[in-house]
């Protein structure tokens, strides 16, 4: 079985946009007759990573691979990078502004989320240059 | 319980999605902050919140949610109820505020999140 790739540009800044890509691609992964379980895992991981480039950097890129056996989501920006990778991946830590806040994110949740859903995850950063986070979701999970 | 039974419970006004009403919700999560909403995989099939913006019904969406309630008689605006539409969900508006409105759908028999009642 030929693998299938999802491609996806995040717009910055546009908070109303967020969430386009990932629900396209939960629209798609539905389709192939994955399980909701998986479906919905990886939803979380791909939108709480939407939802973070378009609040900390200004947009960025989604693919998708569909492997017989995974899901491999890479999100890559060109944003601020992230200064304190361990912090970041702590319940609680955020960097986000009240604004940011007051529209339901912002709580230092989404790398703990996508932690915790991903089978897998690795986050690349570099200040001032762009983060790059992979995650694969196995299809058995 | 039924959809049009958390309407009824809550003395809600139906303002999308009012031919799905007799869909069966068995689950449902109270919260404005959407990440702790997406920190729960298990099926919540109602989203209560005091929120007024699209993410409400992404999360919804990515946690396949059909009902979304909003608190102390918010109404949200035209684009959140046509995406909400385009993905097949009810929105409501009740008057009462989160901790009753919870409340009465809780001591109805919706359970939590946690599924232990």
């Amino acid at each position: 079985m030929s693998e299938l790739v999802l491609h996806y540009e995040v717009e910055g800044a546009n908070f109303s946009a967020a969430g386009e890509a990932s629900s396209a691609v939960k629209r798609v992964l539905s389709r192939l007759g994955l399980s909701d379980k998986v479906v919905r895992r990886a939803s979380i991981c791909l939108y709480e990573g939407e939802i973070n480039m378009v609040i900390h950097a200004s947009g960025g890129v989604i693919d998708v691979t569909v492997f017989p056996d995974r899901l491999e989501m890479v999100l890559k920006d060109t944003g601020p990078g992230i200064r304190n990778l361990e912090e970041a991946m702590r319940e609680g830590f955020s960097t986000a502004s009240d604004s940011v806040r007051d529209l339901g994110f912002g709580a230092g949740m989404g790398l703990p989320n996508m932690k915790k859903y991903a089978d897998d995850i690795t986050v690349e950063s570099e200040v001032g240059v762009g983060t790059t986070v992979r995650m694969v979701v196995r299809l058995d999970g | 319980m039924t959809i049009a039974q958390v309407r009824d419970i809550l003395e809600a006004r139906v303002l999308s999605g009012a031919e799905l009403l007799e869909n069966e919700v068995h689950s449902a999560c109270g919260s404005d902050l959407m990440s702790d909403v997406l920190a729960f995989v298990k099926d919540q099939s109602v989203l209560l919140t005091g929120l007024l913006n699209l993410q409400v019904v992404r999360t919804a969406e990515m946690m396949d949610m059909k009902c979304i309630v909003f608190v102390r008689g918010k109404v949200p605006d035209e684009t959140i109820l046509s995406l909400a539409a385009a993905r097949g969900m009810v929105v409501m508006s009740t008057g009462f505020r989160m901790y009753n409105a919870c409340g009465r759908l809780y001591a109805a028999g919706l359970v939590s999140l946690e599924g232990v009642r």
